[in-house]
C-alpha cells in the first residue's frame, strides 16, 4: 500500500474489469443514438463513484490526488456513553494520592458540566477502580480491566490529550461523526463516500453496525444522523447493517419466490427498462437498471458477508465468546474484518453502554468484557492477514469521565463518574499511524489536556489525510456555502503518523 | 437528475457579453462566491475594512485608491488585485482555495467598466408582473409558455411536443391527487374531444378529495410533523389532528395569505376560532427532548430556535441558522436581527423541562368524525326538543279541558297511616318516629328483613301505600345506609290476621312506583325472585322521596282489629340496600293513585288557575304531560341526546398549540447561540433588509404573519411559488427552495418567477389556481423524452425544455400500488397507523422500549400521510424522505439498490401486486394476455406494446412453470400480505400473474412519474 498514491484510484476506474463493463453498458444502452448521450449520461453511469461523478467528470479531482494515503479503509469503534479515561489509559498516580479529597479549584474554573453535577467545586476526587500496570515494550499504562487490549499495547497509540465541546451524548456523537453538534451534516463515512466512491460492486461503501453491552441499565440511543449523509446526495449514507435476519433491510427475496424466480423476473424487467431507455433516453433508467443489479447481487454478497460459518475456530476464539451471537460486539468486529476484506472503505460500529453515571464497579466489568477482547482480537486478525497497515482503526467515545466522583463516597456500589469534555483518550492502529506511542497528556488528574491537545476537528483532518485527502479540499456547497467536514478548523496531527 | 446541477455551467462562466450586465443576473453571484466571505456584510469576517457588496464600500477612498471606480477598470484596486501575479497581492488569495479565471476577470472588468451598477439583490426587489413576451413560433397556452419559451430561444431550443394524452392523465393524476388514474378516467379523457377537456380533468382532479392529501405530504415535512417527539423516550404526541386539518384546508383552498396567519398566529386573532388556534400547532410541531440530565432552559432557547428558522426558511428562505452564532456571511441579517426575530416566538409559556409530548399549551380537538357526529346528535336533539316545544303546547291548549277531566268531585283523604303495633328486623332496630314512620339503625348488614305488625280502623283493604322518606342518618340523606342513599326491595308482602286466626296472604294484583330504577321494577317486589326487586337510582345519590302503592284488586273487608302484617325482604346481592325509612299506609280504594302526589294535585285543581302557586301551575302541567306517552318518550331522548353529545367529546386528542404569555420574556442575544451566554437584550422586530415592519402592525406573531404577506414583502410569494414548481417539476425555477439569499443560484427564469408570484397575490393567493395555471400551460404539457441533443443542451432540464421526469418519492410509488391494486382504504384522516415494517426497528432504535405492532385489516392499506411517523426511526419504506427532525423543503432523489430491495421485497408491494392480479382477473376476462394489459393499464394508464406484451407474458409463462411445478412456493407467495387471497384464480396462475404485476410495479415507468 505504502507504494500506492490516489492514482490507483483512475487505475480502479479504469481496470480492465470495470473499462469493459462500461463498454457493454455504453453499447448495450446507447447504441441506438449515434454519438451517445455524453458526459452527463456517463457520470450517471459511474454512479458509484462519488465526487466523480457527482461533477461530471470522469476521474478524481486532482485536488484529491495529492496526499499519498496511507490507509485504503477505517474501522471506527465507536463507544457511545463515553469511556472512562481515568479508569482505563489515563494513569495518574496524583488521582490515587488525592483520592476523597476535593477538587482544586484552580482545575475547574467557571467550567460548564452536565445538570446532573452542575458545579464541580467542592467534588471528591476518585481513585481509578483497577490497578494499572505498564505493558509492552513500549511500557503503556493499561488498566486491569483491559487485558486484552493491554496485550497489544505496542501496536496502538493512544491519544490523551483529547478535548471536544459538548457535554451531553448526541450532540457529542453528532460533533465526532460530522464535525457539528447539531444533526443534518454528513458524516466522515459519507463524506469518503462521497470523496473516493466504491472499490466493490456488490457491497456500499460506508457500513454501519450497532450493539450494546447486556445488562447494561442506561444506554444512549443511536440516532441515524451518526451516519446521516446531511446535504449530499443520500446514496452516501451509511448503510446499516442489522442484527437481525436480513442486515440489509428488504434483502430477502418475498416468501415464495425463489433465486431463479427473481433471476428471471429481473432479465426481464431488465430488457423492459431497455425498452423504455430506448424509447426516452433518460440516463436515470440506465442507473436504475444498474441498481437493481446491484440488489439482485446484495442478496447474495451480504448474507455471504454475514455467514461466519466457514471461519476456523483459532479466528472466532480472538475475539471471544460473544462471536457467537449476531448483533454482539465482538460479532460486529468479525463483520468489521470481513466487511475490510471485501472493499468496504468506511465501517462504522458503534457500541453504546459506557454511561457510568453509578456503575463503575458494576456494569463498567460487562462492559469492557464485551469491548476488550473483540477490538484487540479485530486488530490481531487484521495484522495476522496483512491488512492492518492499510486499515486505520479508531477506539473512541464522545468525550470523557470526570476525575471526580459522581454519587456518595461511602457507597461503593453506585460510584460513578459524569460527563467530561475536557479531557480524554482514545486510541489508534494501523492505517499509518505511528503505535507503540502515548501522545499528548492531560494534567496530574486527568481533569484538562495540557500537552499536544487534539481536538475533534484535529482528529477528523487527521483521518482524512491517512485516506489521501486534504480535509479543507473536500467540499460541498450547501446553501450557498462551501461546507466541509472540519468547518473551519482542523490540523493534521503530525506527531501521530508513521 | 439532481445530481447534474453542479455540472450546469454558470452565466458568468462564459467570455465577455455583448449586452450590459445585470449585476444581480451576471456579477453578484460571482463576488458573492469569491469574494465576500472577507469582504462581505460580516463586520467580524472582515479584511482589510473593505466590503464590495455595497457601492458605498466598493467606491470609498482608501490610502492607496479606491476599490472599484466605475467605469475605469484600470484605476480600480480590484482590477489590479485579481490580475496580480505577486501570491502576496493577487485576490483572492492563494491559501483561501478560491480563484477567477480570466473569463470571470473578464466580466468583472466589463462590469466596471459600464459603469459598476450596484442593485438590491434579486430576491429582495419588489415583486412586479413583468411584460409577457411573444416568442415567435411557440406554442402558448398561458404567459407560462411564453417566458419559457423566450428563454429556449436564447439557446436557440425549441418546446418539446404535447405528451401523449394517456402520458398527460397519469402525470396530472399523479401530481394533482398522488393516485394514478383509473381506466375510466383514462378512457373518459381519451374519448372527450372537446376543446375544453384538459381543462375538465384538471378541476375534477382538483375538487377531489385525494388533493388535499397529495399537497400535504411536503407540507408536513416542511413542518416537521411527526408522531412522537424525538429524542431519547420519543414519546407519543397527538399532533394528527393539525394534519388532518391541513388536509382539510388544501382542500378547500384556503387562501395562502390566511393559512400563514393562522399557522404562525391563529390563536392571537380576534376571536379565534377553534379550527385558527388548531393552526398553530404547525409551530410546535418542534422535536421535544426529554433526555435525563438536559438543561430545561437549553430545550426551551433549541425550541425558540427551530420555530425561528422553521418560519425563516418556509416564507423568506434566508439561512437564519448561520446567524445563531455570528453575522451572515452573505446575506444582510445580522446576530443581533436573528435574535429579534426569535424573539417574536419567546413569548410562550412552554418551559423546556420534561418530555411530555402533549406540553401545555394544548388544544382538545374534536376529530372529523366527531364533529360530524356531534353535528348529527345537535341536528337530531333540535328536532326533538321542537316536536317537545309543539307538543307542550298542544297541551297547554287543552289544559283547560284536561283538568276538567281530572279533577275528583270532592278531594277526599285516600290514605290511612297504618298504626304499628310491633316492628323487627332481622339485623337492624326499627324505631317508629312520631309521624308514623319506621327508621331502621343500628348495624347495617348486607341484607335484611323487616316484619311489621299493624293495625287499622278501615272496614275494607284495597291498596296498599309505601312511602320511602330521606333521613339525615342515611347515605347523602338519602333512604338507605347503602353507597347511594339507594335500596332494592326485593320482597314486599301483606298478611291479614284476624283474632286468633291464621294469617292469610293478600294477593297484590297490581303495583305502580313513583319512579323504577331501570330493571328494578316495582313488580320485582312481589315476584317471588328475591334476587330481583325494586330500586329508585337515579344517576346520582338518592334525593327525593319516592313511593308505591300495591293493588289487590279489590276492597276486602277486614274484621275489626284484625293484624295486618307486611314483611319487606331486602336479599338482592347489592350490598347494604335495605330501605332506611318508610311508612305505610291502606286504602279501601282497589284504585288508589299514588297517593301524596294526587292529593296534591287535586288540591291544586281546586285553585282558580290565576290563584295557583308555581309549584301548583308546574305540578298540573307536569302531570298533563307525563300522561302523554309521546312527552315522555321525548323528554328521554332529549336527555340520552344531551349526554350523547357530552360523552362524544370526551377523550379527545391534545394538540399543542402557541398562545403568549400575558408578562413578555425577555429575549438576549445568546453568544455563539449557548442558551447561557446572554449578551444584549433584543426587542421583536424583521431584518432591516427587509421591507419596513409597519407600525400599524402589532409587535408580536400576528403582527410577524402579516408582515410575511404584506404585499410590499418580496420573499414569501417567490418563495412559495417555487416550492409548488418543485413539486410539479421535481426542482424549483430557484434550485434552493430554502435558500433565496445571495449564495442562491442566479435564477434561470425571473420574469416567469416574478409573474408566477404576481398572479399568485392578485389571485387572492389561490393555491388551486395557481396549480392549474401550472398545469394547463405547455410547459407543463411537454413530453418528457429526451434526444441525446437536448440532453446534452439542457441536461437537468432547468431550461424546461421538455417535459419532467423523475422518480416519485417513495409515499406515491406506495399509494400508487395501493391504489391501482384496489387495496387503498378509502377512510381520511384519524390516527396514525401502521402498515407493513420489518420486524424489529423499532426495538433496536429504543432499547426494547417500542414495539412496532403493524395494524390490521384497513389500517395496512391507508394512504401513506397516515402512517405513523415515529421521529427516531421513520417509516423505513418511505426512503429519501426527510426525518422531519427539522424544517426541509428540500426534496433528495437519490437511485440505490437499498430502494430496489425496497419495492420488490416489501410485504406492501408483494401483496399490492397479488391483489393486482385479483383485479386484473376480475375485470379482464379468462385470458392471462387480456389480465396482464389490464394490470399494466391500472399501473401506467397505457396498454403495453406488443414487444412488452411479449416481455410480460413471458414473465407469466416462466413463473407460472415454476409455481406448477412448487405448489408449496405458490401457497406462500400467495399468502404473503395480510388481506385475503380472494380471487377464483387457480394458484399457480395467481401467482404468475402476481408476479408480473409484482414487475410491473417495479418498471422504471411505474416508478416515475413522466
Amino acid at each position: 500500500m505504502r507504494s500506492s498514491t490516489r492514482n490507483d484510484k483512475s487505475t480502479k476506474l479504469m481496470n480492465p474489469a470495470s473499462e469493459q463493463a462500461l463498454h457493454i453498458n455504453r453499447r448495450h444502452f446507447f447504441g441506438k443514438s449515434a454519438g451517445g448521450i455524453g458526459t452527463a449520461a456517463l457520470a450517471t453511469l459511474l454512479g458509484r463513484d462519488g465526487l466523480a461523478a457527482d461533477t461530471g467528470q470522469k476521474e478524481v479531482p486532482a485536488f484529491l490526488r495529492q496526499i499519498a494515503p496511507k490507509a485504503k479503509r477505517v474501522i471506527y469503534l465507536f463507544q457511545n456513553g463515553a469511556p472512562t479515561h481515568c479508569d482505563l489509559f489515563d494513569y495518574k498516580p496524583n488521582l490515587q494520592k488525592l483520592h476523597n479529597t476535593a477538587v482544586p479549584e484552580s482545575y475547574i474554573g467557571g467550567k460548564r458540566f452536565s445538570t446532573m453535577t452542575g458545579n464541580a467545586s467542592g467534588k471528591l476526587l476518585l481513585a481509578p477502580v483497577e490497578p494499572f500496570k505498564q505493558h509492552g515494550k513500549s511500557g503503556a499504562w493499561v488498566s486491569n480491566f483491559m487485558p486484552h487490549t493491554a496485550g497489544i499495547a505496542d501496536k496502538l497509540c493512544f491519544v490523551k490529550g483529547m478535548h471536544t465541546e459538548a457535554v451531553n451524548h448526541a450532540p457529542a456523537i453528532s460533533f465526532f461523526m460530522s464535525g457539528a453538534q447539531l444533526p443534518g451534516r454528513p458524516t466522515m463515512g459519507a463524506w469518503l463516500s462521497y470523496g473516493l466512491g466504491t472499490v466493490n460492486d456488490n457491497l456500499p461503501a460506508f457500513v454501519v453496525m450497532t450493539s450494546v453491552s447486556k445488562g447494561t441499565s442506561c444506554g444512549q440511543i443511536f440516532y441515524d444522523f451518526y451516519w446521516g449523509s446531511g446535504f449530499l446526495p443520500t446514496r452516501h449514507q451509511g448503510v446499516k447493517f442489522r442484527p437481525a435476519k436480513d442486515p440489509v433491510l428488504y434483502l430477502s427475496n418475498p416468501n415464495g419466490m425463489t433465486p431463479p424466480m427473481r433471476r428471471e423476473l429481473l432479465d426481464d424487467l431488465s430488457r423492459l427498462n431497455e425498452l423504455k431507455l430506448q424509447e426516452f433516453g433518460d440516463p436515470e433508467i440506465a442507473t436504475r437498471i444498474a441498481q437493481y443489479e446491484m440488489a439482485y447481487r446484495m442478496q447474495t454478497s451480504v448474507p455471504e458477508l454475514a455467514d461466519i460459518s466457514k471461519e476456523p475456530k483459532e479466528i472466532l476464539d480472538l475475539y471471544g465468546p460473544g462471536v457467537h451471537e449476531s448483533g454482539t460486539f465482538a460479532r460486529n468486529c468479525l463483520l468489521a474484518r470481513r466487511l475490510a476484506e471485501r472493499g468496504t472503505q468506511f465501517i462504522q460500529l458503534m457500541h453504546a453502554g459506557w454511561d457510568q453515571h453509578n456503575s463503575l464497579t458494576t456494569e463498567l466489568y460487562t462492559q469492557c468484557k464485551d469491548t476488550d477482547q473483540p477490538s484487540a482480537g479485530l486488530i490481531k486478525d487484521l495484522e495476522m492477514r496483512g491488512m492492518l497497515d492499510e486499515t486505520l482503526v479508531i477506539w473512541g467515545g464522545e468525550f470523557g469521565r470526570t476525575p471526580f466522583l459522581q454519587g456518595k463516597m461511602n457507597e461503593r456500589k453506585r460510584w460513578g463518574r459524569d460527563h467530561h469534555p475536557y479531557a480524554f483518550t482514545i486510541w489508534m492502529a494501523g492505517g499509518g499511524i505511528k503505535t507503540g506511542q502515548s501522545y499528548g497528556a492531560s494534567d496530574d488528574i486527568g481533569f484538562n489536556a495540557i500537552r499536544d491537545k487534539v481536538h475533534v476537528h484535529d482528529l477528523q483532518a487527521t483521518i482524512l489525510h491517512q485516506l489521501g485527502i486534504d480535509h479543507e479540499q473536500l467540499t460541498f456547497k450547501f446553501q450557498g456555502r462551501h461546507f466541509r467536514l472540519t468547518d473551519v478548523h482542523g490540523k493534521v496531527v503530525k506527531g501521530i503518523l508513521a | 437528475m439532481l445530481r447534474h446541477l453542479a455540472i450546469i455551467v454558470p452565466a458568468f462562466a462564459l467570455s465577455a457579453k455583448a449586452a450590459p450586465l445585470d449585476f444581480n443576473l451576471d456579477v453578484r453571484p460571482l463576488l458573492s462566491d469569491r469574494c465576500f466571505i472577507c469582504h462581505g456584510f460580516d463586520q467580524k469576517a472582515r479584511k482589510a475594512k473593505l466590503r464590495l457588496d455595497k457601492a458605498e464600500g466598493a467606491f470609498a477612498r482608501r490610502e492607496n485608491g479606491q476599490a472599484i471606480v466605475p467605469g475605469k477598470p484600470e484605476e480600480s484596486l480590484v482590477w489590479k488585485h485579481i490580475t496580480h501575479r505577486d501570491p502576496d497581492e493577487v485576490m483572492p488569495p492563494p491559501d483561501s482555495h478560491l480563484t477567477l479565471n480570466d473569463a470571470e476577470k473578464a466580466l468583472i472588468r466589463q462590469w466596471i467598466a459600464e459603469g459598476a451598477e450596484y442593485k438590491e439583490h434579486w430576491a429582495l426587489l419588489p415583486v412586479k408582473r413583468p411584460e409577457v413576451p411573444n416568442p415567435t413560433g411557440a406554442t402558448v397556452r398561458n404567459p407560462i409558455d411564453a417566458f419559457v419559451a423566450n428563454r429556449l430561444l436564447r439557446d436557440h431550443l425549441k418546446q418539446a411536443p404535447e405528451a401523449p394524452r394517456r402520458a398527460l392523465v397519469r402525470r396530472l393524476s399523479l401530481d394533482l391527487r398522488g393516485l394514478p388514474p383509473t381506466p375510466e378516467e383514462v378512457e373518459a379523457y381519451l374519448n372527450d374531444k372537446s376543446p375544453g377537456a384538459y381543462k375538465k380533468m384538471t378541476d375534477r382532479f382538483l375538487a377531489s378529495a385525494s388533493f388535499g392529501e397529495r399537497m400535504a405530504w411536503p407540507w408536513l415535512d416542511a413542518a416537521r410533523y411527526a408522531d412522537s417527539n424525538g429524542y431519547q423516550g420519543d414519546r407519543e404526541r397527538t399532533m394528527w389532528p393539525w394534519r388532518d386539518w391541513v388536509v382539510d384546508a388544501f382542500n378547500r383552498n384556503i387562501p395562502w395569505d390566511d393559512l400563514t396567519v393562522w399557522q404562525l398566529a391563529g390563536d392571537l386573532l380576534p376571536n379565534a376560532t377553534l379550527e385558527q388556534k388548531l393552526a398553530t400547532g404547525f409551530l410546535r410541531n418542534h422535536p421535544i427532548n426529554g433526555e435525563g440530565g438536559r438543561i430545561a432552559e437549553e430545550n426551551r432557547v433549541d425550541y425558540v430556535m427551530d420555530m425561528t428558522e422553521t418560519t425563516g426558511t418556509i416564507w423568506l428562505a434566508l439561512t437564519f441558522n448561520c446567524c445563531r452564532c455570528h453575522d451572515h456571511k452573505y446575506d444582510a441579517i445580522t446576530q443581533e436581527e436573528y435574535y429579534k426575530f426569535s424573539a417574536f416566538f419567546n413569548q410562550t409559556p412552554v418551559g423546556g423541562g420534561g418530555g411530555d409530548p402533549q406540553t401545555k399549551p394544548v388544544l382538545e380537538v374534536p376529530t372529523r368524525n366527531r364533529l360530524a357526529r356531534e353535528t348529527i346528535l345537535k341536528a337530531e336533539l333540535a328536532a326533538t326538543r321542537s316536536e317537545l316545544m309543539t307538543l307542550e303546547k298542544d297541551l297547554h291548549k287543552n289544559q283547560a279541558k284536561w283538568e276538567k277531566s281530572r279533577r275528583t268531585s270532592t278531594p277526599k283523604k285516600t290514605w290511612t297511616v297504618l298504626t304499628i303495633n310491633s316492628a323487627q328486623a332481622g339485623k337492624q332496630k326499627l324505631q317508629v318516629l312520631k309521624d308514623g314512620s319506621i327508621l331502621a339503625s343500628g348495624e347495617n348488614p348486607k341484607n335484611d328483613a323487616y316484619t311489621l305488625s299493624t293495625e287499622t280502623d278501615l272496614a275494607a283493604i284495597g291498596s296498599m301505600r309505601l312511602e320511602a322518606l330521606r333521613h339525615e342518618n342515611m347515605t347523602g340523606g338519602g333512604l338507605a345506609r347503602s353507597d347511594s342513599g339507594n335500596f332494592v326491595l326485593t320482597d314486599f308482602q301483606v298478611r291479614v290476621q284476624p283474632l286468633g286466626e291464621k294469617a292469610t296472604p293478600f294477593k297484590i294484583k297490581s303495583a305502580q312506583a313513583s319512579f323504577e330504577q331501570n330493571d328494578h321494577r316495582i313488580a320485582n317486589a312481589y315476584d317471588g325472585n328475591g334476587k330481583t326487586g325494586w330500586a329508585v337510582y337515579e344517576g346520582r345519590n338518592v334525593d327525593r322521596d319516592h313511593e308505591a302503592v300495591f293493588s289487590f284488586g279489590k276492597a276486602t273487608d277486614i274484621s275489626a282489629r284484625a293484624s295486618v302484617i307486611i314483611t319487606l325482604r331486602h336479599d338482592s346481592p347489592h350490598a347494604n340496600h335495605n330501605l332506611g325509612r318508610f311508612r305505610l299506609s291502606v286504602s279501601s280504594d282497589p284504585h288508589a293513585k299514588l297517593g301524596s302526589r294526587e292529593a296534591s294535585l287535586q288540591e291544586a285543581l281546586a285553585v282558580a288557575p290565576d290563584q295557583r302557586n308555581n309549584a301548583q301551575s308546574n305540578l298540573i302541567a307536569g302531570t298533563q304531560r307525563e300522561s302523554v306517552p309521546r312527552w315522555a318518550t321525548l323528554k328521554k331522548q332529549i336527555e340520552g341526546k344531551e349526554k350523547a353529545i357530552k360523552d362524544n367529546l370526551k377523550g379527545l386528542p391534545k394538540v399543542m398549540v402557541m398562545q403568549d404569555m400575558d408578562k413578555p420574556r425577555k429575549t438576549y442575544i445568546l453568544n455563539v447561540g449557548l442558551y447561557d451566554k446572554r449578551e444584549k437584550e433584543v426587542t421583536a422586530g424583521t431584518p432591516a433588509s427587509l421591507p419596513a415592519f409597519k407600525e400599524i402592525l402589532p409587535r408580536n406573531r400576528l403582527g410577524l404573519a402579516r408582515w410575511l404577506v404584506a404585499p410590499e414583502n418580496p420573499l414569501a410569494s417567490r418563495v412559495t411559488v417555487n416550492r409548488f414548481w418543485q413539486q410539479i417539476f421535481g426542482i424549483g425555477l430557484i434550485k434552493s427552495p430554502e435558500n433565496f439569499g445571495t449564495q442562491s443560484e442566479v435564477p434561470i427564469h425571473p420574469r416567469l418567477l416574478d409573474w408566477l408570484a404576481a398572479e399568485f397575490v392578485d389571485s387572492g393567493w389561490d393555491v388551486k389556481h395557481l396549480l392549474r395555471t401550472i398545469v394547463t400551460s405547455h410547459t407543463y404539457r411537454q413530453s418528457s423524452r429526451v434526444t441525446p441533443a437536448t440532453l446534452e443542451a439542457d441536461p437537468a432540464n432547468r431550461l424546461l425544455s421538455h417535459g419532467a421526469r423523475f422518480r416519485m418519492p417513495a409515499w406515491m410509488i406506495r399509494d400508487q400500488a395501493l391504489s391501482a391494486s384496489g387495496l387503498l382504504a378509502t377512510r381520511q384522516g384519524g390516527p396514525p397507523v401502521n402498515s407493513y415494517q420489518p420486524p424489529g426497528i423499532w426495538a433496536e432504535a429504543t432499547f426494547g422500549k417500542k414495539k412496532y405492532s403493524p395494524g390490521t385489516g384497513e389500517d395496512l392499506h391507508h394512504r401513506s400521510i397516515y402512517s405513523f411517523w415515529r421521529r427516531i426511526a421513520a417509516p423505513p419504506m418511505f426512503f429519501d424522505n426527510p426525518t422531519r427532525e427539522t424544517c426541509t423543503v428540500t426534496t433528495s432523489r437519490t437511485n440505490t439498490p437499498l430502494h430496489a430491495l425496497s419495492t420488490l421485497n416489501d410485504t406492501t408491494y408483494v401483496e399490492a401486486a397479488r391483489a393486482l392480479a385479483a383485479r386484473a382477473n376480475r375485470e379482464a376476462g379468462k385470458e392471462s394476455r387480456t389480465q396482464i394489459q389490464r394490470a399494466f393499464q391500472l399501473v401506467l394508464a397505457r396498454p403495453p406494446s406488443p414487444e412488452e406484451q411479449d416481455i410480460l407474458e413471458n414473465i407469466y409463462n416462466r413463473a407460472q412453470v415454476r409455481f406448477t411445478a412448487d405448489p408449496k412456493a405458490t401457497r406462500q407467495f400467495l399468502a404473503n400480505g395480510e388481506s385475503p387471497r380472494n380471487s377464483d384464480l387457480p394458484e399457480p396462475k395467481h401467482a404468475a400473474l402476481a408476479t408480473v404485476c409484482l414487475g410491473i410495479l417495479n418498471l422504471d415507468e411505474a416508478l416515475t412519474k413522466e
